[in-house]
């Protein structure tokens, strides 16, 4: 089954196909609180069947954004359309979607059993389905034998279930997930990432999810859109984002990267030169239309970076000398941080694919750093 | 655990003594034989039948349980409102104001109180009475009562509200549903204040009553000044037995229900280990 949602997934880009239309469209939404604007004409379309990460730091208005989604808040201007409708003072009681929230936010008094029924009684659902439905849902997220427990038996792990069968028990046409994952460890987090991206497949909704992991939302988006400031920064698929970021603060938000700024000395033929401010020319491959003379920066990862002891063949270009400062040993991969003549300090790691090397870079030792002319993306200032 | 000292054996004979010894004299003296309040004269329980003939303690008794019934209810009703205006609704203008308005009847002395409650029903012309003792029962009991649902209130986490409106639940069912099976315990806890409240004030209820409704408070101030009677001693010995034992139970089941949470956490935590 895993082989075939694959394919699915790879499959699926239907932002990129003009004629599909969106199921969740925001326009122009802004929402301020007194003086504070927290969401900035804000516009966003998002599909029918999407995994969709709203990505940022705290304060960034990515969960007033859910919020107004769900119906909590109203935008100060600008409207939301879902499936057609306007949401406008549509209260959140009829809203045809679920939020599973932070922190759960599972009634206390309820057993699981019934937390999971509240919304379906809601509805008015006859009694009979109700309790098959529920069934279901437990079966879904293997708590059926929690079924007569109530919240504060269970554990952390426990209750994020229930919380997801609870706001998945209705069958909305999307589920919002703010921070689902927050409070649960490590190891946990990472095995409940690739359950709720199976279950998101299996059951063909539309998620939103709030996040300011960035790891969590590259594993499991689609699309992310990096917000900051009330703004959407870039909307793009995960590997779009990591490797052709917009702007220097994308690139520096998601991952590690080293950013070199510097003056164009030319752009022609899909070719950029540049001279760094530490003197290094780079030659970059890059469409961007930039005029001599004017500011740029080369962001390239850490682990496009070559280490060499030898000079490489294309040196100078793309190419510097400096020496060994820090070594960061992480089990996979090891860290160099490389302190370059002008001072300047570059990040370059290398896969450990062997157990051990002979005679491997230690301390104070003089290397050469240098990079491909596609190991990186030119930013405008 | 530290061994007793001296200073504190005696700090907390002191202490007790201070406040229980008067109580202890009065339910003492309700078993005295004589008549005479301060001379013992052989125990007995004679005090405690004549109750059931003294028509008027028993009046004021069944006015006392009523007033304090319907105040007590009506308050909680009130102030549990308050309390949710006043946490809920943080950003409405004159917050601030309100809610020392609603708190100003806890520092305020009773006698102001009582002389205005007086002053408004002269002055609308509302004849004194039964109706006018529980009215103003309940202006000075609500205040209590919302401060102690607004502290339950603070610590509500709102995203259950919340979720149960994103569940399809109007506002109105979340209230009912949702918010005050929750925060029910602080509910009662305030009505239980009120109540007993209700039950031993002297001072609002002379300034608010009219004839033919004296609470059980007044008629035992009345009786006094005439002269102490071990009857008055009997009917204050089963008040505070009363009220001792409502204590008693309230914190028998909150002890309760907090030894079977933590059993169950236990429980949890083991499960997951």
């Amino acid at each position: 089954m895993m082989k075939s949602l694959g394919s699915i997934r790879r499959s699926f880009a239907p932002w990129a196909d003009p004629a599909s239309k969106p199921f969740i469209s925001v326009k122009n939404v802004t929402k301020k609180f007194g003086d504070f604007t927290a969401v900035d004409d804000l516009s966003l379309n998002i599909y029918t069947r999407e995994f969709f990460a709203l990505l940022g730091a705290s304060g960034c208005g990515k969960s007033t954004l859910l919020r107004m989604l769900a119906g909590f808040e109203q935008p100060t201007s600008g409207e939301i359309i879902l499936d057609g409708q306007n949401l406008a003072g549509i209260p959140p009681y009829r809203r045809p979607v679920n939020m599973m929230f932070q922190s759960y936010a599972l009634f206390p008094h309820m057993t699981v059993e019934n937390n999971i029924a509240f919304g379906l009684k809601q509805d008015g659902m006859p009694k009979p389905e109700i309790a098959e439905r529920v069934a279901q849902m437990l079966k879904l997220v293997k708590l059926e034998k929690f079924a007569k427990r109530k919240p504060h038996q269970l554990s952390g792990g426990q209750r994020q279930r229930v919380a997801l069968a609870r706001s998945l028990a209705k069958r909305p046409k999307v589920l919002l997930l703010d921070e689902p994952l927050g409070a649960l460890d490590k190891k946990l987090r990472e095995e409940t990432q690739f359950e709720l991206m199976d279950l998101q497949q299996e059951l063909g909704l539309t998620f939103v999810i709030v996040t300011h992991d960035q790891e969590e939302a590259m594993t499991m988006a689609d699309r992310i859109a990096v917000m900051s400031h009330g703004k959407v920064v870039q909307v793009a698929t995960p590997a779009e984002i990591y490797e052709a970021p917009n702007s220097r603060f994308v690139a520096d938000f998601i991952g590690d990267v080293n950013l070199f700024d510097g003056a164009v000395t030319s752009a022609e033929g899909g070719s950029v030169r540049i001279k760094t401010t530490g003197g290094i020319p780079v030659r970059m491959a890059s469409s961007e239309k930039l005029a001599n003379g004017a500011r740029a920066a080369i962001a390239i990862r850490p682990e496009k970076i070559r280490i060499s002891r030898q000079a490489p063949a294309h040196a100078p270009v793309n190419a510097a000398e400096g020496e060994i400062w820090d070594i960061g040993y992480l089990g996979d991969m090891t860290v160099f941080h490389v302190r370059l003549k002008d001072g300047k300090v570059v990040k370059a790691s290398s896969l450990n694919a062997v157990r051990a090397v002979e005679d491997p870079l230690g301390y104070d030792q003089q290397v050469w750093i240098s990079f491909g002319e596609d190991a990186g993306v030119v930013l405008k200032d | 655990m530290e061994r007793w000292s001296r200073f504190n054996i005696a700090s907390v004979v002191l202490g007790f003594g201070f406040l229980y010894l008067p109580i202890v004299l009065l339910v003492i003296f309700s078993f005295n034989e004589s008549k005479l309040v301060t001379v013992w004269a052989g125990f007995s329980t004679k005090w405690y039948s004549q109750l059931w003939h003294n028509q008027g303690l028993l009046d004021a008794a069944w006015v006392t349980i009523r007033v304090g019934l319907l105040s007590a209810t009506c308050a909680t009703v009130l102030g549990t409102l308050a309390a949710l205006a006043l946490v809920r609704y943080s950003r409405f203008r004159g917050r601030v104001l309100f809610s020392g308005m609603v708190y100003a009847p806890l520092v305020m002395p009773e006698v102001i109180t009582g002389l205005s409650l007086l002053l408004l029903f002269v002055a609308i012309g509302l004849d004194r009475g039964f109706w006018t003792i529980t009215l103003a029962h309940i202006t000075f009991t609500m205040c209590f009562v919302a401060v102690v649902v607004q502290s339950r209130l603070l610590s509500f986490d709102q995203s259950i509200e919340e979720a149960a409106l994103d569940l399809g639940a109007t506002p109105v069912r979340t209230f009912f549903a949702i918010t005050l099976p929750v925060i029910a315990p602080a509910v009662f806890s305030g009505w239980v204040l009120a109540f007993t409240l209700s039950l031993d004030d002297l001072v609002i209820s002379s300034f608010t009553t009219g004839p033919g409704a004296t609470t059980l408070p007044m008629k035992i101030y009345s009786q006094v000044r005439l002269g102490v009677t071990p009857e008055i001693n009997a009917i204050c010995t089963i008040m505070i037995g009363i009220v001792a034992l409502g204590v008693v139970v309230a914190s028998i089941l909150t002890k309760r229900r907090e030894a079977r949470r933590e059993k169950d956490e236990r429980a949890a935590f083991a499960a997951i280990g």
